[in-house]
This record gives structure tokens, sequence and C-alpha cells, in this order.
């Protein structure tokens, strides 16, 4: 496969958004911009110094409004990082949930002059909604069923650092598709960038008319991951099920758990990936999410808290008044 | 007896039943219409509105709106609606439906809907021979589907026993579950939760085999999607007693309106597809839909700037009826009379009040309207008590100048 060449042009005008609500609207070569911004802060995370005094003086608040610990952690570990003052207000399950209280919570949070938002929420538009508010730069972490572009410029840069080149990559996302917001931002993201997208699922958790999305769609995952360079499984989120959408965790591992036997059918040096929390023995075995070679799973984590610096440094920039972006 | 002048509405383009539009006069004494056509003159102490060639039309009858917006409705050229029974507390009761019925007046008249079910609950049967004594014009499921097949045949029934239409949704609720979007590329590209379109069939479907066992008339208040319109078509052509209705927003948009999370188009049922509004479009063409709606129910900032999922369905609409329903008569889908049978005649038919048309004896609710006046809906500055409404910004033409109720003005705007 050949590297593609995606250029980009100087100062703002590689990346001419005021936030990151989603994959949706970007252009691969912003898409490949962040990517490549991400790296320094790869080599900086694996030494010794992990301290740069970047955006010193800054305050990020994390407004995680629905339960979250890595996605939380790994932005928390961002700011810190890169020397900003950084604020966890966690308010899943508390009266704030819901309401007017979101706008008000938005209000107060600016009123605070936060110089940037990461907000996860419950609900789809959630972030857009809070994005329109305030005067900051908003990052989504996650809303509802719609995006969670962090998570899918990881997996992004994750692919990119073992097959270099995305140009018919074909990946495979297996799982619930339908209420998974990962899989949407990864779709848009692996897409945009030029791989060949496989969804697999079930069509209860299949969302209706994802092939316009430019994806292939299969309910056979043994079809699905033949000839895959990656496989990406998604969290059964078993709290969601209550046996209306499959009959039983068991069943479930039947026709869509990765075992060692089924990742045979894929690409012999197929990539093993996944978002985290897993559920081990349902949609992955543990013989596959720990195989040495294949699996990706630490790597993404790892990759998770490059690419949010590279977010936060790059959405910071206008405000710091950076030479080529004030 | 009236305590005012008689009125007289000179130099306007009636619109008389029959769908003929003639240059005359109209003249309205203790309530009711007593003189009309090219011969009437003003008889000494008349009240004379002229008309100054405008269209004199009846006023509209509004079939299931939400609340009780007079600002908004005599905007609109309504001049009287059928409240839903989805009030807080619901109208199921004869108390409550009597008080209802005098909410409006003198300037406007409110045709209560019975709760089909106690508290709108689906299950037990409200007291609706009652609640017609007091008042209600037909009988309401709400914003719900009755789930229970043999609830809503026993419903059906006994409204067909008590000569009373049942005015329903038609939502198949276990498809339709949580969802706030029509399943589609649209829904699927923002994470919505969505249910296929097909939900409404499958409710109109099960509704017309019922009412058919039960003998009774049924009306499906917004009919929405292909499926739908072809059961309904497929119902009057059996000769059943099945009526339809719909609101603008069916035929004026479609799902790519909720692209940007705006909560003013989350509306129940969810906006369709394309091929959907076609179909309504075409229904409304050729007579399929009987009546065009607005399902006022304005809704201010704390039930819409949420998130889109977790804000309150429903559409600020009266004001925005009369223009919408007439681009379909710009578009050539209908002329100008057949707008007035959807906006007037057949809702007064529907609930059984001698209005709706211009006709002696009829009461007196003339609406005198510019059809081409253009003007620009701007969700700011609506006369609702609420502006939710998915038409910001747009362009429109045709416009009230001038509204009476019971041939009293309540609203006169002069024609500029």
């Amino acid at each position: 496969m050949t590297p593609p060449e995606y250029t980009y042009p100087d100062g703002a005008l590689a990346f001419p958004h005021r936030g990151l609500v989603g994959i949706a609207g970007l252009a691969p070569h912003e898409i490949w911009f962040l990517l490549d911004e991400a790296e320094q802060w790869v080599e900086m995370n694996r030494g010794a110094q992990k301290r740069r005094e970047l955006l010193s003086g800054l305050t990020i608040i994390n407004a995680f409004f629905e339960n979250s610990t890595r996605t939380l952690l790994s932005f928390e570990i961002a700011g810190k990082r890169l020397g900003a003052d950084v604020v966890n207000m966690a308010v899943a399950n508390s009266s704030v949930k819901k309401g007017e209280t979101l706008i008000d919570t938005a209000m107060t949070l600016n009123a605070m002059r936060a110089d940037a938002i990461v907000i996860r929420h419950a609900s789809s538009g959630a972030v857009q909604l809070i994005a329109g508010k305030v005067d900051c730069p908003v990052l989504n972490a996650g809303d509802g069923q719609h995006e969670h572009p962090t998570q899918a410029l990881l997996d992004a840069l994750t692919i990119r650092q073992a097959k270099r080149a995305f140009n018919g990559l074909r990946v495979t996302i297996c799982g619930d598709i339908l209420h998974s917001r990962v899989a949407r931002s990864n779709i848009l993201c692996l897409a945009s960038l030029g791989a060949e997208v496989r969804v697999c699922a079930p069509p209860a958790l299949m969302p209706a008319d994802i092939e316009q999305m430019g994806v292939k769609v299969f309910h056979d995952f043994d079809a699905a991951l033949k000839g895959a360079d990656v496989v990406m499984m998604l969290r059964l989120q078993l709290e969601r099920m209550e046996g209306q959408f499959i009959p039983s965790p068991r069943e479930y591992r039947h026709l869509y758990g990765l075992t060692l036997d089924r990742l045979e059918l894929a690409e012999s040096n197929a990539l093993v990936m996944h978002p985290g929390p897993m559920n081990r023995g349902i949609e992955i075995d543990s013989n596959v999410a720990d195989h040495v070679e294949r699996s990706m799973i630490t790597t993404q984590v790892e990759m998770g808290v490059a690419i949010r610096m590279a977010c936060l440094d790059v959405l910071t920039r206008k405000g710091r008044k950076q030479e080529g972006w004030a | 007896m009236s305590l005012h002048a008689p009125l007289t509405i000179t130099g306007g383009k009636l619109l008389l039943p029959g769908r003929t539009v003639q240059p005359g006069a109209i003249r309205c004494e203790g309530g009711f219409i007593t003189a009309i056509g090219g011969d009437v003159t003003p008889q000494d102490g008349d009240t004379v509105h002229d008309a100054r060639g405008a269209l004199v039309a009846p006023g509209l009858v509004d079939v299931g709106v939400f609340a009780i917006d007079k600002p908004a409705f005599h905007f609109g050229g309504v001049t009287r609606a059928a409240l839903m029974p989805d009030q807080s507390p619901p109208l199921d009761v004869s108390a409550r439906v009597r008080f209802a019925a005098q909410s409006g007046k003198p300037d406007f008249w409110v045709h209560p809907l019975a709760a089909a079910t106690q508290g709108l609950g689906g299950a037990a049967l409200a007291e609706i021979a009652m609640m017609r004594d007091a008042g209600a014009r037909a009988v309401a499921t709400g914003r719900r589907w009755i789930g229970d097949s043999g609830t809503m045949l026993r419903l059906l029934q006994y409204t067909g026993m008590l000569d009373m239409v049942v005015i329903a949704h038609a939502e198949d609720a276990g498809i339709v579950g949580n969802a706030v979007a029509t399943a589609g590329e649209m829904a699927t590209r923002l994470g919505l939760p969505s249910a296929p379109s097909q939900a409404e069939a499958i409710a109109i479907a099960r509704d017309i085999a019922l009412a058919e066992m039960a003998n009774a008339a049924i009306h499906f208040r917004n009919v929405t999607t292909a499926g739908g319109v072809a059961l309904v078509r497929a119902a009057k052509a059996r000769g059943l007693k099945v009526t339809a209705g719909v609101s603008p927003a069916y035929f004026m948009l479609s799902d790519l309106a909720i692209g940007a999370f705006r909560t003013f188009t989350h509306l129940s049922p969810a906006l369709r597809c394309e091929a959907d509004r076609q179909a309504v479009i075409a229904a409304v063409g050729d007579g399929t839909i009987d009546i065009v709606a607005s399902g006022h129910d304005p809704r201010g900032p704390e039930d819409k700037r949420l998130p889109f999922a977790d804000s309150a369905p429903g559409m600020s609409g009266a004001e925005t009826l009369l223009p919408l329903t007439l681009s379909l008569v710009r578009d050539g889908v209908i002329d100008i009379g057949r707008a007035f049978d959807l906006l007037s005649a057949n809702p007064a038919r529907l609930l059984g009040v001698d209005a709706g048309r211009l006709a002696v004896g009829a009461e007196a609710d003339v609406a005198v309207v510019d059809t081409e006046r253009p003007w620009i809906v701007n969700a700011d500055k609506m006369a609702a008590s609420a502006g939710n409404t998915p038409f910001d910004r747009q362009p429109v033409q045709g416009r009230v100048l001038a509204l009476f109720k019971g041939g009293v003005a309540v609203r006169t705007k002069k024609a500029s």
C-alpha cells in the first residue's frame, strides 16, 4: 500500500474549526493534520519527561454528564501533560442530567472562563447544543449514539502506525452498531481516509440505511472477517439488551464473538482493536484480546492520550494567540 | 340575541360551498349568516367591513390542537379548534370537558375531544357519553396509540353506538418505543433513537380492521407515510367510515430538517422521508386526506432548549396553517375551494358543527384572506405563546386580514 499524500495549509487553515464536535464535517487532510500533530506527543509520552508547559495557565474543564473512567482519565492526563489546570466535573446520575440545567451548566462553565470544555453526555446532539452557547472550544468526548471523535482519531492513529496507509485497507467493525457512537465516528473517519469499512451486527443492532454512510453491511461475522486487515470489536452493552436485541450473551458469542479460530479468517497480520471496556468471553475471547502480535487494545489507550493532547493543543492555539492561529 | 350590530362584509370574493368563488357580500345577524351573494347590500345600522377584493372564506376549524392559544389562532384565521385531551390533567371527566368547552368564548370556540381512556392510559374506557353531553364533539386517543387491541375494539364499539368519531394517533407503540426520529440515513447519522415508518401503517391497518368490525367511524389525525395513505385510500374505496388528517409539516418537510438537531423539528409522529412526503402531497391532492390541521402545540425553551431526544415533540402551527396549505394551491395540487374544504368544511363536518362554510344559516365565522400577501415566518415574533416553528425565516404567502367569530370582529387589519 502506498501512503497517501495529504498536505495541509499553514497555520489555522490546517484546522479551521472552533471545536471538535464530530468527525462529520472534517476534511481528510484535517484528520491527517491531527494525526500528525499527535505523533510528537506519542514520542514524548514514551520518554521520562512527560510534561510540556504548553497550556500553562489555561483551565480545561472535563464535564462528564455520563459515567466514564478511561476517557475522563485520558483527557485529564492529556491536559495535565500539557501543563493546563484540569478540573473534572462528574455529574453523571446527578440532578443536572436533564432539563434547562444542561444549558445552565454550560453557561456556568462559560462564566468561569474555561479555555476548553470537554463534554460527554448521554443524549445525541447535546455537545453541539452546548458548543453553540459557550465562547471557548468544545471537545466532544461522546454524545449519546452520535459521535465520539477522539476515539475515532486514536483508532486511526493506531492503524496508521501499524499499517502506514488507509487506501484499500479493509476494516471490519463488529458489534452493537446501532447504539455505538464509536462506530459512527470510526465509519466517518476511516471512510474519509480511504479505507473499506465493513459493519457486522444482527439486524436488530444495525441502524437503518447505514450503507448510505459508505459501508458494507454484514450479518455473518465469518463473511465480514474474510480478508479483513483490521477487526474492531465493539462493547456489547449488556445493560441495554434486556433480551430485546439478542437472546443471551452466550448466544451472541456463538455468532459474533471474536475467537482465535475466527480470527484465522482475517488476513494473517490483521489487527484486533476494541475501544474498551471489554466483556471478555463475550464479544472477544481473552486469548485474542491479549494476543501479543495482533491485539492493539493497549496501544489504542496509549494513542488516546496523544490524540487528546493534540486536540487540546490545536483547539487552544487561537486562544493562546499562537502565531498563524490567532 | 346578539348585542352586536349586524355585520356586512362587502367588496370581497366569496368562497362558496361547491368551491365557487364569486364577487359579492355577506350579511351576518345574531351570530349567523343571513344573506350571501352578489346582490347583498348593507342595511342601516350594520357594521360594514370592506374586504377590498380579498377572499372572504369560512373561518378555519383546527382539529387536534394541544393548547388554546387565542392570539395564534386569531392570527391564523382559526375560529374553532378541537382541543386534544392531552391536558394536565387530561380531559377524561365531564367537568373538565365542560370547562374546556367554555374556555374560549365568546371570540373563539373550543370543541373538547374526550379522552378515550381514563388518564389516557390506554386501558380503561373513560366516561365518554357523559363527556359527550358536557360538550365533547369527538373522542381522541391522545398522543398515544391504544396498544391493547381488545380495548380499542370495545372503544370503537362504544363510540359507534354513541355515534362519535374516534380520533386516533396511529403509531404502533411497540415499534416506536422511545424513538424521536424515523429510521433512515438521517437518524442513523445523528445517532437518534429511531423507528421504522411502517409503525404507522401497522397501527392504521389494525385500527381500520377494528373500526370495520365495530362499524364505527375513525379519523387518523396524522397520516404521514406512503403505507398509511395507501391503507386509508383502500378503506375509503371500500366505503368504510375512515377519514384522515395531516399537518403541513408532513407535506412541507422531510427528515432532512432534523439535521442540525433542531428541536423545533422534533414532532410526533417524527418527520418522514422524502418519498413519504410526496405520498402525503398526492393523498391531499386525490382526496384521501380530508383535513389539514395545525397540531398547534406551543412549547417554550424549557421543553425545547434541550438535546433533541430529551425535548418535547410538537410545533406551534396555528399561524402557518393557512399559508402552508395555500402553498399546495400555488403548486397546483389543489384548488382554493379544496384548500378550505381541508381547513374548514371537512373539520366542521367531522366535529358535527354547523360552521366551516359560507351558507345562509351557518354560524358567521368568516375570515378575510389576502391569499397572495407575502410574509416571513419569524419564530421570535409570533403571536403564539411560543415560537417553536420549524418554518422559522421561511417566506410564505397568504395572510388573514380580518376575522369574525359569530359575526363579530375579533381581528381586523387594514389591507395595505
